[in-house]
C-alpha cells in the first residue's frame, strides 16, 4: 500500500516477520529474477535459501525471510507470482503453524576459565561439536531462528566467537493438516 | 540427421510458423546469421531503421495498431541497450513483443569481448520474460514459448538472446503445437472465483445511485470485441463513462455516456464524478497515480469494483471492495450475462439526479481556451486536425509534453486501437517510430504523430526508414519551441525559471524534411491551417507538417501532484493552495 508517490489513505498494519517459500523452475537466471524484484521494488530481504528439491522436475525451492506490514507482503506474492518459472508462492505465516530450522556454524574460543560454561551451554541447546583444534571449537546448532538467536545470545556473553548461519527454510507443520 | 537446420533458419522458420509478417531490425556482427537467412527467403519483410530504439517503438506501433505481437531483431552489445527504453515503455504499457538480439559466441562469454553485454541482465526488470539461449535444439520451443507470454495474460515483451555460435550450429525445428507449456509459466484465471464475484460486482452496479465506469487500456488489450462489449454494458446500465489515456477509444467519444479522460489533465466532469461517485467500476485500468491524484482523498465515498487481468494491480495503491481477475472481454460478457438473466435494474431515478450534476460539471467548459487573433493556439490545431480527417480511417500517435495531453484532449476517438501514447513510461521519441510501424500494419491508412518540436527530434533519424519505405507518415509538430510541459511545470511550481526548457537552435523542418526527401509544410497562423493540414493528408509521401503555435499555452485542465480529483486547475488565474503545492512539489 506505500507504493505509491502518494501518501496511502489507510492505516497500515504492522510490520512482521514472514516466511515466503516459492517454488521455481530451477533454470538459469531465476534466483537473479526473484531478488531483482525485491530491490526494484524496494522490498526486503532478511535471508534467502536455495535449494534444488525435486531433481527429476528440476524444481527448486526458495525460502525467504522479508518483513513488511501484511499489504506490503501480499504485494510481493503477487508479484512473485508474476515471474514466469515461479510455480507458488506459500506465506508460512499465513497458514498459521510451521515448522522452520535453520544452521548455524559457531567459532568458541575455549579456554580454561570458561571450558565448562561453555560445554554446559551447548549441551543444553544440543549443539554438536565439528572440529577442535587447540582453543577453538566449531559447534553446529539447528533450529528454530528463535533458538538459535537465544543460543548465541548466550555464548557471546560467556567467550568471543565468530558465526556463519544458513538463514532459516520452513515448511508447513503436519499437526496443522490433521486439524484440517 | 537429415531434417536438421541451422539455428538461424529455426529462428526465421518459428517467426513463420508464428504468422510474423514483419521483423523491425538492425544489423550487426553477433545477428549476421540470422541476417544471412532472412535474406534467403521472402516470406517475412524486414524494416530497416536508423537506430535500435525506433525498432522497438516501431514494433509497439504495430503491435499495439494491430493487435499482433511485434517483432525486433537487433545485434548484441550497443544494439541490445538501446532497446532497453522500448522494453521499459512496452512492460508499462503491456505491449506484446518478441525482440531477439544476437550475443557473442558461448565460449567468449563473459570474457568482456567486443560488443558483449549481460542482455538478460540489463533486460530482466524491463522484460516480461527472457532467455538466453544455449542449446540450438531448445530455439524452436523457447521461441513458441515467447510469443505465448508475450500475448498470454497482461501481454508485455519477451527477449531472446541467441549466442552467435547457437545460430550457426545445426539442431531440430519443432512445431508449435509440439510445444506444452506448464500451466504455471502462462496466466490461467480461475473460472469460479470470477463468477461469484461477477454476481457480487453486478449487484453492487444495479444498487448504484451513482455510478461511473473507469476504462483501461486492458479493454484495449482483450481485443476489439472486448470493447464492443464494454459499451454494451455501459449503455445497458446507463452509466457515465471516463477513460485512461490508455482507454480512449474503447467507448466512443461521441457515446452520450462517454465523460472523455479522466486524471492530471482529464476532464473536470470526469475527475469530478469519479470524485462523488458511489459505485466505481475500473475495468482494466491500474489507478495509477497520473489518475488518482492524491490518494487520501481518491473517491472518498464509493464501493470499487476492479476486473484486472494481473492480480498484483489489486489494492496495489487502492483497496478495492470487489476484486475480479480475469480477461476483460470474458468478464464484462458474464457480467451482461448476470445482469440479463437476474434482470438487473438500476434506480432510474437516481441515475437522473446523477446525470443531472453531471450536466452542471459539464457547463464548466474545463477544455474552453481563448482562441483570439491569427496565431494558432495548439488546441485549435489539434481540433482542426480532427475535422479534417475524421472521416478518414486514422492512426495518431504522439510524443510526451502538452502536445500529447491537447492531443487526448482535443482529437476525438470513436474505435480501440487508433490511438498510439506511451502512458506508462512516457518516452519521448515514441510517437514517430510508433507511427512507422502502425503504418506498416494499416498502409492504407493515414497515419499522423502529433508531436512536439523537442520529443521529435529523439527519434528525426527514422525519417531515413519512413521514406525508403515510402510510409507516408505524417509528422505534425505542435512547434512552441519549448519543453513545453516542462516550462508549464517551472511556471507553476518553479517560480518561472525556464531553466534548460526552451530549445534553442531547432532544425528548419521544413528543409529537413526535404533533405530526407519527404515533404515539409508549414503553418505560421491560422489562415495557413487548413490548407497545411489538407495538403499533408493529401501527400502521398512522408510529411513534416511544422505548426507555429502559441509558445507560452499552458495545458488545462490540471489536477497537480499532491491535489485530489475535486481540487482541480481550470485556468492560468487559478491558484493551487500553498500548502499542497508545496508538498505536490516533490512528486513526480
Ligand atoms: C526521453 C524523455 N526525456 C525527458 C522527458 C521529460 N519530458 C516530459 S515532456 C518534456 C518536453 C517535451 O517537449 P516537446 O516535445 O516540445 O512537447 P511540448 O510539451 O512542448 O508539447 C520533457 C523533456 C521525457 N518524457 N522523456
Ligand atoms: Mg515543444
Amino acid at each position: 500500500m506505500n507504493k505509491s508517490v502518494y501518501a496511502s489513505p489507510d492505516q497500515e498494519s504492522e510490520t512482521k516477520r514472514h516466511i515466503l517459500t516459492v517454488l521455481v523452475d530451477n533454470e538459469p537466471g531465476v534466483l537473479a529474477r526473484v531478488i531483482g524484484m525485491f530491490s526494484g521494488r524496494g522490498y526486503n530481504i532478511d535471508s534467502l535459501n536455495v535449494a534444488e528439491v525435486s531433481n527429476d522436475e528440476n524444481i527448486s525451492r526458495i525460502t525467504i525471510v522479508t518483513h513488511g506490514t501484511s499489504e506490503v507482503v501480499s504485494q510481493i506474492e503477487k508479484q512473485l507470482l508474476r515471474i514466469v518459472p515461479v510455480h507458488s508462492v506459500t506465506n508460512l505465516d499465513q497458514e498459521g503453524s510451521s515448522v522452520e530450522a535453520e544452521v548455524a556454524l559457531v567459532y568458541i574460543y575455549i579456554s580454561d576459565s570458561n571450558k565448562k560454561k561453555v560445554y554446559q551451554l551447548c549441551d543444553l541447546y544440543r549443539a554438536r561439536k565439528i572440529e577442535n583444534e587447540n582453543n577453538t571449537t566449531i559447534f553446529e546448532i539447528a533450529g528454530a531462528s528463535e533458538r538459535v538467536n537465544r543460543f548465541i545470545k548466550e555464548i557471546k556473553e560467556i567467550t568471543k566467537v565468530e558465526i556463519v548461519r544458513s538463514g532459516p527454510v520452513a515448511i508447513s507443520s503436519i499437526k496443522k493438516n490433521e486439524e484440517e | 540427421m537429415n531434417n536438421e537446420i541451422t539455428g538461424a533458419e529455426i529462428v526465421l522458420k518459428s517467426l513463420t510458423e508464428q504468422g510474423v509478417e514483419v521483423v523491425f531490425g538492425y544489423p550487426g556482427g553477433a545477428v549476421l546469421p540470422i541476417y544471412d537467412t532472412l535474406f534467403k527467403q521472402n516470406s517475412i519483410k524486414h524494416v530497416l531503421v536508423r537506430q535500435e530504439g525506433g525498432a522497438i517503438h516501431a514494433a509497439e506501433g504495430y503491435a499495439r495498431s494491430t493487435g499482433k505481437t511485434g517483432v525486433v531483431l537487433v545485434t548484441s552489445g550497443p544494439g541490445a541497450t538501446n532497446v532497453v527504453t522500448g522494453l521499459t515503455d512496452a512492460m508499462m504499457d503491456s505491449v506484446p513483443i518478441v525482440c531477439i538480439t544476437g550475443q557473442v559466441p558461448q565460449h567468449l562469454i563473459g570474457s568482456d569481448a567486443f560488443q558483449e553485454c549481460d542482455t538478460t541482465g540489463i533486460t530482466r526488470p524491463c522484460t516480461k520474460h527472457n532467455y538466453l539461449v544455449k542449446d540450438v535444439n531448445k530455439l524452436s520451443s523457447v521461441f513458441h514459448e515467447a510469443f505465448t507470454i508475450a500475448q498470454n495474460g497482461r501481454p508485455g515483451p519477451v527477449l531472446i538472446d541467441i549466442p552467435k555460435d547457437v545460430q550457426f550450429a545445426s539442431g531440430t525445428y519443432e512445431e508449435k503445437n509440439k510445444i506444452i507449456i506448464p500451466s504455471h509459466r502462462l496466466f490461467e484465471p480461475s473460472p469460479d472465483f470470477e463468477k461469484n464475484k461477477i454476481e457480487e460486482a453486478v449487484k453492487l452496479i444495479s444498487n448504484a445511485k451513482k455510478p461511473i465506469f473507469y476504462i483501461g487500456g486492458g479493454c484495449i488489450n482483450s481485443g476489439p470485441k472486448a470493447s464492443k462489449l464494454v459499451r454494451e454494458f455501459i449503455n445497458m446500465v446507463g452509466s457515465p463513462v471516463t477513460m485512461t489515456l490508455m482507454g480512449l477509444g474503447v467507448v466512443g467519444s461521441s457515446d452520450k455516456n462517454s465523460l472523455g479522460m479522466l486524471g492530471m489533465h482529464g476532464m473536470y466532469e470526469a475527475n469530478m464524478a469519479m470524485h462523488e461517485c458511489d459505485v466505481m467500476i475500473n475495468i482494466g485500468a491500474r489507478f495509477d497515480d497520473r489518475v488518482t491524484g492524491r490518494l487520501d482523498a481518491f473517491s472518498p465515498n464509493s464501493k470499487k469494483i476492479h476486473v484486472d487481468i494481473d492480480e498484483s494491480n489489486i489494492n496495489k495503491t487502492i483497496n478495492v471492495d470487489v476484486p475480479i481477475i480475469g480477461d476483460v472481454k470474458q468478464v464484462v460478457e458474464k457480467m451482461i450475462t448476470v445482469w440479463k438473466e437476474k434482470k438487473f435494474q438500476i434506480d432510474d431515478k437516481a441515475l437522473k439526479l446523477w446525470w443531472g450534476k453531471i450536466n452542471k460539471w459539464k457547463e464548466v467548459d474545463c477544455l474552453n481556451y481563448n482562441n483570439e487573433g491569427k496565431q494558432i493556439k495548439p488546441q485549435y490545431a489539434v481540433q482542426r486536425l480532427y475535422e479534417l480527417t475524421k472521416n478518414t480511417k486514422t492512426f495518431i500517435t504522439t510524443e510526451v509534453g502538452q502536445h500529447q495531453m491537447w492531443a487526448a484532449q482535443f482529437y476525438k476517438f470513436e474505435e480501440p486501437n487508433r490511438w498510439l501514447t506511451s502512458g506508462g513510461l512516457g518516452t519521448m521519441g515514441y510517437g514517430f517510430p510508433a507511427a512507422i510501424g502502425a503504418q506498416v500494419g494499416h498502409p492504407d491508412a493515414l497515419v499522423v504523430d502529433i508531436a512536439g518540436d523537442a520529443s521529435i527530434l529523439m527519434n528525426i533519424q527514422e525519417m531515413s526508414t519512413a521514406v525508403q519505405y515510402r510510409l507516408p507518415v505524417k509528422i505534425f509538430i505542435l512547434n512552441n519551441e519549448y519543453m513545453g510541459m516542462v516550462r508549464q511545470w517551472q511556471e507553476l511550481l518553479h517560480g518561472g525559471r525556464y531553466s534548460e526548457s526552451y530549445t534553442d537552435s531547432l532544425p528548419d523542418f521544413v528543409k529537413l524534411a526535404e533533405s530526407y526527401k519527404a515533404v515539409g509544410l508549414r503553418a505560421k497562423t491560422t489562415d495557413d491551417l487548413d490548407d497545411v493540414i489538407n495538403q499533408m493528408i493529401e501527400t502521398k509521401n512522408t510529411v513534416i507538417a511544422d505548426i507555429w503555435v502559441t509558445k507560452e499555452e499552458n495545458c488545462f485542465p490540471m489536477i497537480q501532484s499532491g491535489s485530489a480529483h475535486n481540487e482541480m486547475m481550470l485556468s492560468k488565474g487559478q491558484k493551487q493552495d500553498k500548502k499542497s503545492a508545496e508538498k505536490g512539489k516533490i512528486l513526480v
